[in-house]
């Protein structure tokens, strides 16, 4: 892979053949979650007949879904609502996550559609590569809460750590993220 | 956060004059958006979605992250409970680790 170039309102780079299906593996694994997560939604007429969607009210139990969907209140010792807390985070959770859902699916889909299967150019719009950051860091959050990645994380894990292999791959998307915030970022300080 | 950065250099407090504690404000203002530290997030990628979603100079969104990477939290915006509310889930669809609270 190449860092990323930008030429006016696009911004390019080369995958090669590795590369695009390591990443478009996992971003088709993280949207089967999200999905699956949006199917358990509760599903009713008025809702359907309103255009009102009422998603789940508690966390995931997954830890990687917890991470991607956080509940709007802080609920552990950090917090100070106590219950009040634990019953708006359940309401703001099923009011906003439906949406939540449909746009971290949108970005998801996005890179599939403009990543080629078996490598090659990527030429990506402004806007598709705002969503391809938006996927690229879900796919970090994913691979940071399995990998359980800290900030004193050393560049390599010792050989017969299991996370060892896995690693490299969450390096190299923290590579290509950081690289695309550059091309995204105006070079000029002063921009508002 | 996760301090990998290609930037060359970190720009230091260069605090823009924010407003802080007034009464005034305070009723205004009763919710906050609170974003918290996690070890993922890289430092340039939540600078630049401070600058995007609220439409921060570089310089304000640069110490905003600092506070969340030093002091494990940071207030990034704060009003009524529906606008605080619609800057949580904007900062959730970029994959911040964001919450909000009632101001005490």
């Amino acid at each position: 892979m190449i860092p990323w170039e930008r030429a006016g309102d696009t911004v390019m780079t080369k995958l090669d053949r590795r590369e695009a299906t390591v990443l478009r593996g996992l971003i088709t694994q993280i949207d089967g979650m999200l999905r699956a997560r949006a199917d358990e939604a509760p599903q009713d007429e008025l809702a359907e007949l309103t255009g009102i969607r009422t998603g789940m009210s508690s966390a995931p139990e997954d830890p990687i879904l917890a991470r991607l969907l956080p509940d709007f209140h802080r609920l552990d010792d950090a917090g100070s609502g106590g219950d009040a807390d634990q019953d708006s985070a359940a309401a703001l959770r099923s009011l906003h996550e439906p949406e939540l859902l449909d746009l971290k699916s949108g970005v998801a889909g996005v890179v599939l559609d403009t990543c080629p299967p078996d490598g090659g150019t990527v030429k990506l719009s402004l806007e598709q590569a705002e969503a391809w950051l938006s996927a690229v860091n879900d796919v970090r959050l994913a691979l940071g809460t399995t990998l359980d990645v800290t900030e004193d994380m050393p560049d390599e894990l010792p050989e017969d750590d299991p996370r060892s292999p896995h690693l490299g791959v969450y390096q190299w998307l923290t590579w290509m993220q950081e690289h695309l915030v550059l091309a995204l970022t105006p070079a000029d300080d002063d921009a508002d | 956060m996760d301090a990998m950065s290609v930037h060359m250099s970190m720009p230091v407090e260069e605090t823009q004059a924010a407003p802080q504690g007034s009464e005034l404000v305070a009723e205004d203002k009763p919710w906050q958006t609170i974003v918290w530290n996690d070890p993922v997030n890289l430092m340039s990628y939540v600078t630049y979605v401070f600058q995007k979603l609220f439409g921060y100079s570089r310089e304000h969104a640069t110490k905003l992250m600092l506070d969340v990477h030093h002091k494990g939290k940071a207030i990034v915006s704060s009003g009524s409970k529906d606008k605080v509310e619609v800057d949580v889930a904007k900062l959730h669809a970029a994959g911040l680790w964001a919450t909000m609270e009632h101001q005490s």
